[in-house]
């Protein structure tokens, strides 16, 4: 695609690529190239070791083929693991250090760093290609004890609970992608508040990839103490690019005794173009422990961009008394494609899980929902609902559904209820009736058909997400 | 207001309206009676503008071709049509919908969308007007609403829309006798020497409470016979079969 393509293609706004001189590792995926991010990351030896170990495990591990969506092999040696603004090197002290090119990013994204225009009652850490740039309102969260930092940072200054924590939730040998994660990761946030805290804003990561023929590893870990609370958003943006780039991504909460963290998503890789072609591979292993009795992890994702959604943000129920959700809206149009779900593993007594799922599928796109709730035997007396409706657009895409249920007990339930339905052209006539025009109409009925969901985002995010929904949508009723 | 001229309608290869005429000026109540199957629903989706159906003829509206206009045009420009069978949409509040849709109308007519504060003490003020309750308007629109709600709810949303031609569609089927009442009352209280109505029914119950100034039998696609208020009781005395 052209320079000129991509200025005429409206449909993402999103799109644009900032120019900054970067800092690269080596290409490729070698020994070399995690000495060097560790090294620039000034890391202690142990955390050096913890990489190279990954490294030595990823020798071994193939990658999976399972998945629903296919695609081409990655040439890993063809990617770069570090891309860094410049003006970066050394993360910034003050705002003021910002290139004031990365603050301009930040503000056409519609998040603001600078201090007065800060988003009221939200702390955000920005996260440009493989460096954190900047984070807000640290001093006020610092008074009440609670760590919001990049996890660089975290590694340097908070060793004990990175290294207590780091791959307690998804081990260093997990899976290919997670493995890779391990070995490269670059940035991403940490989180950890402290016991019987309730931190008293949102916390938020707005993740952008800038720079070409770079794959995006983040790290993610949040920890929340005995008896505390804290909601998490995230939010993903990336130029508009013919190539595909890797997104892999690596999340872990932990929540301890009575302590629940609220984790929501809102995906707005670029989707590639009406074609299929570009967008963003987005492979991302998610998973929370409810380490802790009377513990809970809530997943809310809204994913509507990346050319390949492949993620099951999951639960591993091991505290008595424990709670997981997972609340969830695909959207996948043109020739974007998802497989996605949750795991919901249930090892404590009285454990309880709930599964709500919306995939929309339009174009000549292709949704999966995938998910496993396993019920172990010492889970007694535990409980899952699953609902799923998938809904169509149009008569080229598909919505498909594949749970695994495994109950090894007799006193624990599990329900599972699915839907598919095309959108219906009565209420769409209805709604023309009414003086609502097709997309009016559209966004109208689609909303409604994700409500259950779109109500679990804070309110903040709401609104934005409802517009995201309508506008992933247009044109696409046929 | 409206005239048909010579109106065909077909769809999935079945001929229904077979050149029908009609006219009708503001302020004027027509009632559209005839056995099942005749083109009484077809002709109400037709002038709405539903998609799928072949049309030939020719429909005026305020001097304007219909057929040049969408259903969400029509709409704005004033026509509205009272569902035989009002359709649920799950996860959208009443509210929000009427909201939606006055405000679609109101956009389309070069008038102010309403904050919602003012649309909330409007709806309120519509809804206590036919009697209903205002937890009926916080509920998903039209799930789990009895019949009788679900015509009362179209009334509500002629009555704030405003609409120059209103077609109620066998409203009255499925009403008990206070439904019924509430709904004629409705209609009723916004008739007007502007707007004008089309009343689609199989039964001469309705026409007891609106009266209308001109009652049209329509069969097999066609009207065979038009006459005054008392053609509807005569009918509901002898059946159709007299004149059929």
């Amino acid at each position: 695609m052209k320079p000129e393509d991509l200025k005429n293609n409206k449909d993402y706004k999103y799109g644009f690529t900032t120019d900054v001189e970067n800092v690269r590792s080596p290409k490729g995926l070698s020994e070399e190239t995690i000495r060097f991010i560790s090294n620039i990351k000034k890391e202690p030896k142990w955390m050096l070791e913890w990489r190279l170990k990954a490294f030595n495990r990823l020798k071994v591990l193939k990658e999976p083929d399972w998945q629903k969506p296919k695609y081409p092999k990655i040439d890993y040696q063809n990617l770069y693991y570090y891309s860094a603004p410049k003006s970066a090197s050394e993360k910034p002290k003050s705002l003021d250090e910002i290139d004031p090119k990365i603050l301009e990013t930040y503000k056409k994204l519609g998040i603001p760093l600078v201090e007065q225009k800060r988003l009221n009652g939200i702390a955000v850490d920005a996260v440009f290609d493989s460096v954190s740039v900047a984070t807000t309102f640290k001093d006020e969260l610092t008074k009440k004890g609670i760590i919001f930092c990049s996890i660089s940072e975290a590694i340097q200054k908070h060793p004990d609970l990175v290294k207590k924590y780091l791959g307690s939730v998804i081990p260093l040998s997990d899976h290919y992608f997670a493995t890779l994660n391990s070995a490269v990761f670059t940035d991403g946030s940490f989180v950890y508040i402290p016991p019987n805290t309730k931190c008293p804003m949102e916390l938020s990561t707005y993740f952008r990839i800038n720079a070409s023929e770079t794959g995006q590893f983040e790290r993610t870990l949040i920890i929340a103490d005995k008896g505390s609370y804290v909601s998490y958003l995230e939010g993903c943006t990336a130029p508009m690019r013919d190539e595909n780039q890797l997104h892999a991504a690596n999340v872990e909460l932990v929540a301890l005794d009575d302590a629940e963290i609220k984790y929501s998503t809102v995906q707005n890789w670029y989707p590639g173009d009406e074609k299929g072609v570009g967008g963003i591979y987005n492979f991302v292993t998610k998973r929370g422990a409810c380490r802790g009795k009377n513990s809970k992890i809530s997943w809310t994702q809204v994913e509507t961009g990346s050319a390949i959604t492949w993620k099951y943000p999951s639960c591993i129920l091991q505290g008595d008394n424990s709670v997981g959700e997972f609340y969830s809206i695909a959207i996948t149009n043109n020739f974007q494609k998802a497989d996605t779900g949750t795991k919901m593993i249930h090892l404590g007594k009285n454990t309880k899980s709930k599964i709500i799922s919306k995939g929309i599928s339009a174009g000549n796109a292709d949704n999966m929902y995938r998910g496993l709730v396993e019920i172990k035997n010492k889970a007694i007396n535990s409980r899952n609902y699953t609902q799923c409706d998938s809904l169509l657009m149009s008569n080229k895409c598909g919505a498909h559904t594949i749970p695994y249920i495994k109950n090894n007990n007799a006193t624990s339930t599990i329900e599972h209820e699915a839907t598919t339905t095309k959108i219906n052209e009565e209420q769409l006539y209805y709604c023309n009736q009414r003086g609502l025009d097709q997309e009016e109409a559209v966004s109208l009925i689609v909303n409604g058909f994700c409500k259950e969901v779109l109500q679990q985002l804070p309110m903040e995010f709401a609104v934005e997400a409802q517009k995201l929904v309508a506008i992933s949508l247009e044109g696409s009723v046929g | 207001m409206l005239n048909i001229k010579n109106l065909e309608a077909t769809i999935d290869n079945k001929h229904i309206l077979k050149g029908l005429n009609l006219n009708i000026k503001p302020g004027e109540v027509h009632a559209i009676m005839g056995p099942n199957g005749s083109g009484k629903s077809t002709l109400a989706n037709v002038l709405s503008g539903k998609n799928g159906y072949e049309i030939k003829g020719d429909i005026k509206y305020n001097g304007e071709s219909l057929s040049e206009l969408s259903t969400e045009e029509r709409a704005q420009k004033g026509i509205f049509l009272a569902f035989q069978y009002p359709l649920e949409i799950p996860g959208v509040n009443t509210n929000t919908f009427l909201r939606t849709s006055l405000n679609s109308v109101r956009k389309a007519q070069g008038d102010k969308e309403l904050d919602t504060l003012t649309f909330l003490k409007l709806i309120k003020e519509k809804a206590s007007e036919l009697g209903i309750d205002e937890k009926f308007l916080s509920r998903q629109l039209n799930v789990g609403f009895s019949g009788g709600e679900k015509k009362k709810n179209e009334i509500l949303q002629m009555k704030l829309l405003q609409p120059k031609l209103s077609i109620l569609d066998e409203t009255d089927s499925g009403l008990d006798i206070d439904a019924l009442k509430i709904v004629a009352d409705g209609v009723n209280s916004y008739k007007s020497k502007e707007n004008a109505f089309l009343i689609i029914t199989h039964y001469q119950r309705l026409l007891d409470y609106i009266k209308p100034d001109y009652v049209h039998v329509l069969s097999n696609g066609k009207i065979i016979k038009t006459g005054d208020a008392d053609l509807g009781v005569q009918l509901e005395k002898t059946g159709y079969s007299n004149i059929v």
